[in-house]
């Protein structure tokens, strides 16, 4: 087996995850990272996306966040979510359903509605909902 | 029998607010048992931050937060951690009194205080008070949400980047058992970092994405948020518990009342009926 590294993700409201994995994959601002055991100390900001925890080739733990804190000890991944959930919670119809509202408030430039929480809002929902498609996949 | 009829309505009067306190025991126990799941469930967060934190006060970062520097206080911030419903025993009074003492011995010291309150009761009571108090959320329900009080933390911490406080503190009470709650006021700004401990303390640092400022700024806006947060959801258990007791011993109280009453009662009625008896048997010796 490969060297694995302690992963913690923790949202405010509840603990989501803790154990052993190989590679950790988080969407930062800048990017994807991927993290494996010995990386140097790393401290970012995640966007909303897909936490994928990959705990050995044949199982793969996706989580879905909406954006929070990552840390990296060389032995310890910590990922502070803002709201986190596994994957298979997300609930479908609600996220196309927020979609929706997002891309309609977006189209609707006549009022003065607003722009920027649209954006946010539309950001996440295409965020879970591929994080719901690429869980099904591996399924 | 018109014996102690008063005695009787009061007997059935206290009764009823017997089912009433026990209703409310039992509901408040139930709750929380929740309640203290809850709080639980946020302990992992809030640790993970608060190592982090001492992480960073153990590296040698080369820029330091506004956060984490001293300065002359003149003025200082106040988050109050109140209940929405009272009949929860002296908790709140218990918590208001000491922010009270705090705010007079910040007072001798001609240091200003402003609050930001959340919860009913503390509005309730700040208002009539004086106190400058800057925002204010209510209505949480039993389960608040973090987003719930972002904007009440962001009016301090906003405050406290332009210079307006000079240092923030959150007042909460604290979760010892169910019979006990303590009272507590807690520094959160500039944040304390006591626990260093030098053989740790390395002369290396994070590497930061995109920058150290940014991600320390969103890093510890998430710390302060979060202890606020945790402040919340013990207080929540607090009062479940403070009021399962006070309802508890409202109970046992009205029962007691119920006893005396009914010895009254009892003793007036036996009064009567000696008396109704003693007149009879006088009136027959009569004739």
């Amino acid at each position: 087996m490969a060297m694995t590294i302690h992963v913690d993700i923790v949202s405010s409201e509840e603990k989501i995850f803790s154990g052993l994995a190989e590679l950790v994959v988080a969407p930062a601002t800048e990017g994807d990272v991927g993290i494996t055991a010995r990386h140097a100390p790393l401290l970012t900001r995640l966007k909303a996306g897909e936490v994928r925890v990959i705990i050995d080739n044949k199982q793969t733990l996706p989580f879905f966040i909406s954006g929070g804190i990552l840390e990296v000890q060389p032995h310890v991944v910590s990922v502070l979510a803002d709201r986190a959930v596994r994957a298979k919670d997300i609930d479908e119809a609600a996220a196309i359903e927020a979609r929706h509202r997002a891309e309609e408030t977006l189209n609707d430039r006549s009022g003065k509605l607003d722009y920027a929480k649209a954006q946010l809002e539309l950001i996440e929902a295409v965020a879970q909902l591929r994080t719901l498609d690429r869980w099904r996949k591996n399924r | 029998m018109a014996v102690g009829k008063e005695i009787r309505v009061k007997i059935a009067s206290i009764k009823n607010t017997q089912k009433i306190t026990r209703a409310m025991e039992k509901v408040a126990t139930s709750k929380m048992r929740k309640t203290q799941m809850r709080m639980q469930a946020t302990r992992p967060y809030s640790k993970k931050i608060a190592q982090i934190i001492r992480h960073l006060s153990h590296a040698k970062p080369e820029y330091t937060h506004s956060f984490m520097m001293n300065r002359p206080v003149k003025r200082v911030g106040v988050i109050i951690l109140s209940t929405d419903r009272g009949l929860c025993g002296g908790l709140n009074s218990n918590l208001f009194r000491q922010a009270l003492r705090q705010f007079l011995s910040w007072g001798k010291e001609n240091i200003e205080v402003q609050v930001s309150v959340i919860g009913q009761k503390g509005c309730s009571f700040f208002n009539g008070f004086g106190v400058k108090i800057v925002a204010q959320a209510t209505k949480l329900g039993n389960t608040p949400h973090l987003e719930d009080i972002i904007g009440v933390i962001k009016v301090m911490l906003d405050d406290y980047r332009e210079g307006k406080i000079d240092e923030l503190y959150v007042a909460y009470n604290e979760f010892v058992n169910t019979m006990t709650q303590r009272p507590k006021l807690e520094q959160l700004l500039p944040i304390k970092c006591n626990e260093l401990a030098p053989e740790l303390a390395g002369h290396w640092d994070y590497l930061y994405e995109p920058d150290a400022k940014e991600v320390l700024d969103d890093l510890l806006v998430r710390y302060v948020e979060s202890l606020v947060f945790q402040g919340l959801v013990e207080n929540n258990a607090c009062e479940e518990a403070a009021r399962m007791v006070a309802m508890k011993s409202a109970s046992d109280n009205a029962g007691k009342l119920i006893n005396e009453l009914q010895l009254i009662y009892n003793k007036a009625r036996q009064a009567a009926i000696t008396q109704e008896i003693s007149e009879i048997v006088g009136g027959a010796a009569a004739v």
